[in-house]
């Protein structure tokens, strides 16, 4: 009994020794609005619909209305309708182009399957991640808004870190 | 009779203590939060002002304004009575705790405490035996089975700890031969009575957990067994009067520690014979670190099973501090 007391007695000061280190260790708390969050390069976020930024077809919307991304989707939760492309309004390089592009927010799961099918690279999971809003209609993105590309306030690792 | 020394000093005295001890009680909260989330490598809370330091009032705010809901199959009177009864019994326990000399004050001696009470530890005790009644009665009157064993708890832990403490000091008082705190804290101008004492002041430490229903002897509250315990039903004024009682007895515990263990204001005398403002400092530093130790014992040790609490104060404590106090007396018989 006195012996288990004593080593106890003693457990209880290592334990008290252990909890004033980390007293005296930075907090490691992401104050997040006021601090950036840390990102890693493959993180999964809100999707993106990208255009071509160089090259013949600078400024073109690289989608073009093939719908592998929805046939693709597991949670069926993007919409493609695709429209021609008209003498002399072209949207996109190809015959077609997204005339309706949407996304489910509600539904999708991050998974980045319409990333990996996509021919063209068009549809990206990039970094926005402050996604919450009040309805459940302002979670059902348009092709207008998936085309604004957003910057979360955050820092990218490095790969390999 | 002289109103001025008779009347109107001991009256501002107690309003300045209640006072203070009120905004310590709700810094208490503040503080605890702070050191523990530091102690988990956290900020705790820092969006209310500066640091955090409005938060108490905002706590305060939000608990007043909560709708006051009184469940229908309470006993009314003692339900509504509990958290009252805790929090009187707190500050009355602080009323004979000294926390500086006697000053001259506009041509008025003062003595910085508010009873110089001859039997002031009998008084510490009976007082902290009244503040389980609060908790008793209010977790019988919720009439709720988490409420009810929560109480049950508090009834049987207040047996088992009240002996170790009120042995513990025992053998204090058979070395500076009074119950007055005045003359405890006189009698420690040379070496604090911890120096004297090192195992009446572990137990008495450990009693003082139990006392103030502290991490990790909060077993009448213990969370992921009873819900919230005793206070299980209650909820708003009600139930931040509980909580702002036992921060309250936090501080107020920590005071008789300092008081009766660490030297009150009184130790190191060189350094509070300089000037009675010394000494008062001198009293809250230890009281903070005191709390400091409250809360560091809670960030570090896991709660006790109930009845090995139980058992570790009956089958261990008390016989501890009994050895403790027989070793005293016969030293203090030889001297």
């Amino acid at each position: 009994m006195l012996k288990d007391s004593i080593v106890g007695f003693w457990h209880i000061l290592r334990a008290m020794g252990l909890t004033l280190r980390y007293f005296f260790s930075k907090p490691v708390t992401v104050q997040y609005p006021e601090e950036p969050v840390k990102l890693y390069p493959r993180f999964r976020g809100r999707h993106e619909l990208r255009r071509y930024t160089e090259g013949p077809y600078e400024g073109l919307e690289r989608c073009i209305g093939c719908a592998l991304c929805a046939a693709y989707c597991p949670t069926q939760c993007i919409y493609v309708q695709a429209g021609e492309n008209k003498d002399g309004v072209q949207r996109s390089p190809g015959e077609r182009y997204a005339e309706i592009y949407e996304i489910n927010l509600l539904r999708c799961m991050f998974c980045g399957y319409c990333e990996e099918a996509c021919p063209t690279g068009a549809i990206v999971l990039h970094r926005e991640f402050a996604l919450a809003d009040y309805s459940r209609e302002s979670l059902l993105y348009t092709q207008e808004q998936l085309l604004q590309p957003a910057e979360p306030h955050a820092i990218i690792l490095d790969d390999g870190q | 009779m002289d109103w001025v020394a008779d009347f109107w000093i001991p009256v501002i005295k107690a309003v300045v203590v209640v006072v203070a001890l009120l905004l310590g009680g709700a810094y208490m909260t503040w503080g605890e939060r702070k050191l523990c989330a530091r102690f988990q490598v956290r900020y705790g809370p820092n969006r209310a002002g500066p640091f955090g330091i409005l938060q108490p009032l905002a706590d305060a705010v939000k608990a007043i304004f909560k709708e006051e809901i009184i469940p229908s199959q309470v006993d009314r009177v003692l339900y509504v009575m509990g958290p009252g009864i805790s929090f009187a019994a707190v500050l009355i326990t602080f009323a004979v705790i000294p926390f500086g000399p006697a000053v001259s004050l506009f041509g008025q001696r003062v003595g910085l405490w508010i009873g110089d009470v001859s039997v002031g530890l009998l008084f510490l005790l009976a007082i902290a035996g009244l503040g389980s009644y609060g908790i008793v009665l209010g977790g019988w009157s919720s009439n709720n089975k988490y409420s009810l064993l929560g109480a049950l708890r508090a009834a049987a832990q207040m047996i088992s700890y009240e002996l170790p403490l009120g042995i513990a000091l025992l053998s204090v008082v058979l070395i500076v031969g009074s119950l007055n705190l005045n003359r405890i804290v006189e009698f420690q101008g040379g070496w604090p009575l911890i120096a004297l004492q090192p195992l009446g002041f572990l137990l008495f430490l450990i009693a003082i957990l139990a006392e103030s229903n502290r991490s990790p002897f909060d077993l009448p509250e213990t969370e992921n067994e009873l819900v919230s315990g005793f206070m299980t039903e209650y909820g708003g004024i009600k139930f931040a009067l509980y909580f702002i009682a036992e921060y309250t007895a936090m501080v107020v515990n920590s005071a008789i520690v300092a008081t009766v263990f660490l030297g009150g204001w009184k130790w190191p005398a060189f350094l509070s014979d300089l000037h009675p403002l010394v000494g008062v400092g001198l009293f809250l530093a230890k009281v903070l670190f005191v709390l400091f130790l409250f809360v560091w014992i809670r960030a570090s040790v896991p709660r006790v099973r109930y009845d090995k609490f139980m058992r570790f104060c009956w089958k261990f404590m008390v016989p501890l501090a009994f050895a403790n106090l027989a070793v005293t007396a016969v030293v203090v018989a030889l001297l």
